[in-house]
């Protein structure tokens, strides 16, 4: 075991793990942050995606031991009220069918918009695609991504 | 209906675990006992439905909810009878309590056809409890009295919201007969209602199994034997039980449970667990089914479903037959939350929280398992990540209850993406054979069809369309029996029997030179006038879809596009499609399916049409490329690297029609499913001339050097 000191959220939280768990269990075993899910553990289904820097990241796949001083972001922590333009959007178009995989689709949309606020339908796919909805919303994610991105304009 | 008075419906809260009033926020048992006190005042008019004095109205959605928006739908039907303000409405999962319902359970699309009524007389019966209590404070007649969005309102415009009569109208007896809603009355079915778990979904709120949490609570993963047909031999845990964070190694059945103290160190010592199996029955590999199918498609005798007329001789003096065959793999249910549960079995009863469509089979089970009476278990039903069937079953929940006896303390069974795909229960395989006998004016005058299937039980719906419009016909089944286990997998058996049938109807109008659509209408139009035998669907909803789906779609009228066609009954409710591929430097490009579906009212509209897409993106996505193939008994496939699931990419455009016709409503979980496989593949027919007869279509022969995209 070894202690690590990381910020999640903009809080510095510290935890007492084996250097090579997953920041998916320590966000969900370690710091009860449970909205980013467990799909696959092998960094194929984007349900435990989080930002890194801004930046989506699978958190199955990153060890704690890599994560520094990097600044992580979860659903929990993309807006105080749930009212992030991408979480807006979702509500909007009503996007979520069993909802399991939702906070991963929204975690890569809003990394997606922040850096390309008016991405193109093949800038969408592209950021989208690492995601799988088994319910098969991904229609509405299409459109929740497209209204997000009029609502940051 | 059951009236409980206030000290009851207590009671009823705290005897299920605490969190009943909390949407499940599990911070601490006690904690929830604490709130559901200080939400306490409420008046329980009965099962789906209490109003507090501050206005507050609660409906209990009885039901699982898998992302079939049930917890959504079913409190817009005691709403609307209630007519109440939808603003005002809480809804709150009820855990299992089978005095208060029944049919708590997910499957089947069955909920709606069967709660209808009752949630419509939850919703009315309270409301006119409502306007009495008004009319006794009025001193006026009850008859005189409106309502409107949550107000009793008095000829002279006075108005009472219901929190304000709620505790005076708790105390009426309750009505027998009330009167329900004429259907053009309908504020709030028929309009979209967003999903009212949306804002705990898209802030990451607790809301599913594996999100549970409690103070002590242990974890576990269970090493279950790779290969079907092979039992627990040896067990060798040494290494395990000295590693960080393992509190306990326990073998029970053909279960090793490694239980410990977090996700990661489990899953970690997991790796270092030396386990021998050894041989417990046949060992079966995909290779093995394919001679099997090509066996039990000739073996003599068969389980005879339906026999019309006079089949050997119409295919005697048939001037055409066409004779074709279809198979498909077994399949994963694959849904993004996998298998888990919380068990904590005490000297004093039982404690099951999780995922589950059944949770009365996982009551049962338990029960039984452990030897108690079922009225010592609670059963809190959180949210599922999908279901698609897998939750049907309770195994998952009776292995977590087992581990939590031996053990002595609580403990949240989870299954890795591994273990959920190569834990059973799949989609069985199934091989048809169809054979059509046509007369020299193209009219189908024998239709047989075998199915065989590999724990598949009836792999044929023989009461389904053709049967009734054809003079002889003949299905039969064989059935393999297999230590691989199957299980209900969304739409059973018809995810691929409606495929087979509806690509093989496509070459059978080919060859009686007739349209595709034309042909299926003649043959319900004879169905209609000369029935043959028994017909469980409904000839002219069948058509009405069809039709509408042809109209939708602009039938035969586009020029560069070639479309396929398909229709099918399932689960009550009825569903066309037409799916269109266009041909872009001489590659199929899948532009769009039209669906058009009678399911009756549609309740939820915004829910219903995500049904009906998703639905289709689930059909398409198994139909491409979804397969679980066996190695001497052991899933090949076993986690999303190579079991393949529909992505972003790889959907086409989609739009969906309802058939407006004020029936009585069905269910849709189900239904939009099992017809697109073959509006897809009878598409692809027409674009490029290659017939697809396996699933999943991408890694068939036919489709070989040939790149199919999809595009919305």
């Amino acid at each position: 075991m070894a202690a690590f000191s990381i910020t999640v959220n903009g809080e510095t939280k510290s935890v007492d793990v084996l250097p090579d768990t997953p920041l998916l269990w320590v966000l969900r075993d370690s710091l009860g942050l449970v909205g980013t899910k467990y799909g696959c553990g092998i960094a194929q289904c984007g349900s435990c995606t989080v930002h890194v820097n801004g930046n989506a990241v699978r958190s199955c796949s990153l060890p704690i031991s890599a994560v520094g001083s990097n600044k992580i972001t979860t659903i929990e922590g993309l807006s105080k009220n749930g009212d992030h333009p991408v979480q807006q959007a979702w509500q909007e178009v009503d996007v979520p069918q069993c909802g399991y995989c939702q906070a991963g689709q929204i975690m890569s949309a809003a990394a997606l918009l922040s850096k390309t606020p008016a991405p193109t339908d093949e800038q969408i796919s592209t950021a989208m695609n690492g995601n799988i909805c088994r319910c098969g919303t991904y229609h509405r994610i299409k459109e929740a991504v497209v209204l997000a991105s009029s609502k940051m304009k | 209906m059951m009236k409980t008075n206030r000290r009851g419906f207590i009671k009823l809260g705290l005897s299920a675990g605490g969190g009943l009033m909390l949407g499940f926020n599990w911070s601490s048992a006690v904690a929830s006992i604490e709130n559901f006190s200080a939400a306490a005042t409420h008046v329980d008019f009965n099962s789906y439905l209490a109003i507090s004095p501050e206005d507050v109205i609660t409906i209990f959605s009885p039901n699982p909810e898998l992302g079939q928006n049930i917890k959504t739908s079913f409190p817009m039907v005691v709403a609307e009878e209630l007519d109440a303000d939808w603003k005002k409405v809480k809804v709150v999962q009820a855990p299992l309590d089978t005095k208060k319902y029944d049919r708590q359970l997910t499957g089947g699309s069955g909920a709606v056809p069967h709660s209808w009524e009752r949630l419509r007389k939850a919703g009315a019966t309270a409301r006119q409890m409502l306007m009495e209590a008004a009319a006794k404070r009025w001193s006026v007649s009850a008859s005189t009295l409106t309502t409107n969005a949550g107000f009793v309102i008095h000829p002279d415009g006075r108005k009472l919201t219901y929190g304000e009569l709620a505790t005076e109208a708790g105390k009426l007896s309750v009505p027998a007969d009330v009167k329900l809603k004429d259907r053009k009355d309908f504020k709030l079915i028929g309009t979209a209602v967003p999903n009212v778990d949306n804002h705990d979904m898209i802030t990451g709120k607790p809301l599913f199994g594996l999100d549970f949490y409690r103070e002590g609570m242990l974890h576990a993963m269970i090493q279950r034997p790779a290969s079907f047909g092979m039992k627990l031999k040896s067990v060798d845990a040494t290494a395990v039980k000295s590693m960080p964070g393992i509190v306990d190694v326990v073998t029970f059945k053909n279960n090793v449970a490694i239980v410990g103290k977090s996700t990661w160190e489990i899953m970690k010592a997991r790796k270092a667990l030396k386990v021998e199996y050894e041989k417990d029955g046949n060992i079966e590999s995909t290779s093995d089914h394919d001679r099997l199918f090509k066996e039990l498609l000739d073996k003599p005798d068969a389980t005879v479903r339906r026999k019309d007329g006079d089949v050997e001789a119409a295919f005697k003096s048939a001037a055409q037959v066409i004779k074709r065959e279809y198979q498909c793999p077994f399949l994963s249910h694959a849904p993004m939350e996998p298998m888990n549960f919380f068990a904590h079995v005490k000297a004093d009863g039982v404690e099951l929280i999780g995922p589950t469509q059944t949770p009365d089979r996982a009551r049962n089970a338990t029960a039984t398992l452990l030897g108690i009476s079922p009225d010592k278990i609670t059963v809190d039903i959180t949210r599922l990540g999908g279901g698609f069937g897998r939750r049907l079953q309770a195994d998952y929940v009776v292995e977590a209850a087992e581990l939590s006896s031996l053990i002595k303390a609580p403990v949240k069974v989870t299954w890795s993406r591994e273990d959920d795909m190569m834990g059973g229960s799949y989609r069985p395989a199934v091989r048809y054979r169809f054979e059509a006998a046509l007369d020299a004016k193209g009219n189908l005058i024998g239709y047989k069809l075998r199915g065989v299937g590999i724990n598949a039980g009836n792999s044929t719906r023989e009461d389904n369309f053709p049967s009734g419009a054809v003079d002889n016909l003949l299905i039969e089944s064989v059935d393999h029996q297999s230590p691989i286990t199957t299980g209900a997998w969304r739409a059973p058996i018809t995810n691929f029997l409606a495929f087979a049938e509806q690509a093989f109807l496509d070459e059978v109008a080919l060859a009686a030179k007739k349209d595709p659509v034309q042909f299926r209408l003649e043959l319900l139009d004879r169905a209609k006038q000369t029935p043959i035998g028994a017909i469980r669907y409904d000839i002219d909803r069948m058509k009405s879809v069809i039709n509408l789906a042809a109209e939708k779609s602009g039938w035969g009228k586009k020029k560069n596009l070639a479309q396929g066609f398909s229709v099918y009954f399932s689960h009550r409710s009825y569903v066309a499609q037409v799916a269109e591929v266009e041909m872009v430097k001489g590659n199929p490009v899948l532009r769009k399916i039209y669906a058009a579906s009678d399911c009756g009212i549609v309740i939820n509209k915004s829910g219903a049409r995500q049904q009906v897409t998703g639905g289709i993106v689930d059909g398409l996505g198994h139909a491409l490329y979804g397969q679980v193939t066996f190695k001497e008994g052991a899933a090949e496939q076993r986690n999303f690297n190579n079991y393949r699931l529909i992505r972003y990419k790889e959907v086409p455009e989609v739009e969906v029609h309802f058939v407006d016709n004020g029936i009585d409503p069905t269910g849709l979980g189900e239904p939009a499913l099992p017809p697109t496989g073959g509006a897809v593949a009878n598409a692809l027919f027409k674009a490029t001339g290659k017939r697809l007869y396996n699933q999943p279509f991408t890694l068939q022969e036919e489709m070989k050097g040939v790149k199919l995209e999809q595009k919305m």
